[in-house]
């Protein structure tokens, strides 16, 4: 979203911006303030939880090790899941930082009265609702299949190119491209339509009546998590063993 | 804005998420029933169906995503304004 006209649509009650940005200047370029600072919140956060969880590691899990230990289960059950038994010990960081990452965005994003900040321009919210911060993920996702494949298969990797015949060609390259934009596009639309609908709703009636709403929009963003790393880790699988594997949208 | 310009920008992007919502609406009841024809079938595979389940759900939604990113665009950052 680039410069574009807010929409207030009540001044008093609820704000709605889509399009402004709290504009940081660095060499020549713009930045989004905004998204900056809650990234940085968010990995300060899943910093500062990993590090308290692993301080004292004891046998006997209890409290916050507890809860990352069943975190970290949880992701190295959908690498395997996807990627196999013999290759998903490498790819658990990286799914796990994707999953991590955006689960606690969009939660983050949700759950804190970001709103009570006020910035000169702009607000705060998730940094997924950002279209920067999503396509930045699934161009690493991007970056991060074709390594996994060339590491696996070498220059062969190029030989899925032309399988099952080479007519497939043009639609195999076009693949490589509508991966990233499905992947970022999924994910933007989703975090922004719920706080839109939230902001909207809020709007109209500002008690009680958005609750359900706001459930239902942690719902989704849990599960728009959960997609993107199950996605991440579908492409990887596909790149290291080839068409035939199974094959997700 | 020329005003042509936005009742155009507000009728496309209402088309957009509409038209866009008809299809994985199909979708979307499609699975659900085919997945509580099968939870009725085989009652004891009802976690893994339920998990299937949303997750392709997420699938058919982010479809209509796509209608809402386009009319989202057409209504915060109008290329022709």
């Amino acid at each position: 979203m680039l410069n574009s006209i807010p929409v207030l649509l009540s001044p008093i009650l609820a704000e709605l911006e889509v399009g402004k940005h709290l504009y940081w200047e660095l060499g020549g370029m713009k930045l989004h303030g905004q998204v900056f600072i809650t990234t940085w919140l968010v990995m300060g956060a899943l910093i500062v939880v990993s590090l308290f969880a692993t301080r004292k590691v004891e046998r006997i899990p209890s409290g916050i090790q507890n809860l990352m230990e069943y975190a970290l289960e949880f992701i190295r059950d959908l690498a395997k899941n996807q990627i196999g038994e013999k290759e998903y010990r490498p790819w658990v960081p990286y799914i796990g930082t994707l999953f991590l990452f955006i689960f606690v965005s969009n939660w983050g994003g949700a759950l804190v009265p970001w709103k009570l900040i006020h910035l000169p321009a702009g607000e705060l919210a998730a940094p997924t609702n950002d279209i920067n911060t999503t396509v930045a993920l699934a161009l690493l996702t991007s970056l991060a299949y074709f390594y996994a494949g060339f590491r696996k298969r070498g220059i062969g990797y190029f030989a899925k190119y032309i399988e099952p015949t080479p007519v497939m060609l043009p639609i195999n390259i076009l693949e490589d491209f509508t991966k990233p934009l499905s992947l970022s596009f999924r994910l933007f639309g989703n975090i922004l339509a719920d706080e839109l609908v939230v902001a909207v709703l809020v709007l109209l009636v500002p008690l009680f009546v958005p609750l359900p709403v706001m459930l239902l929009g942690l719902f989704t963003s849990a599960i728009q998590a959960l997609v993107f790393a199950t996605l991440s880790a579908a492409y990887i699988a596909e790149a290291m063993e080839g068409h035939g594997a199974e094959e997700h949208g | 804005m020329d005003p042509m310009i936005a009742s155009a920008s507000v009728i496309a992007a209402a088309l957009a998420v509409g038209l866009a919502a008809i299809g994985p609406g199909i979708g979307q009841g499609n699975a659900s029933g085919q997945a509580v024809a099968g939870i009725a079938r085989q009652p004891e595979a009802e976690g893994k169906i339920r998990g299937t389940l949303l997750l392709t759900l997420a699938f058919m939604e982010s479809l209509t995503i796509y209608g809402l990113v386009v009319s989202l665009v057409l209504l915060f950052a109008n290329p022709f304004s």
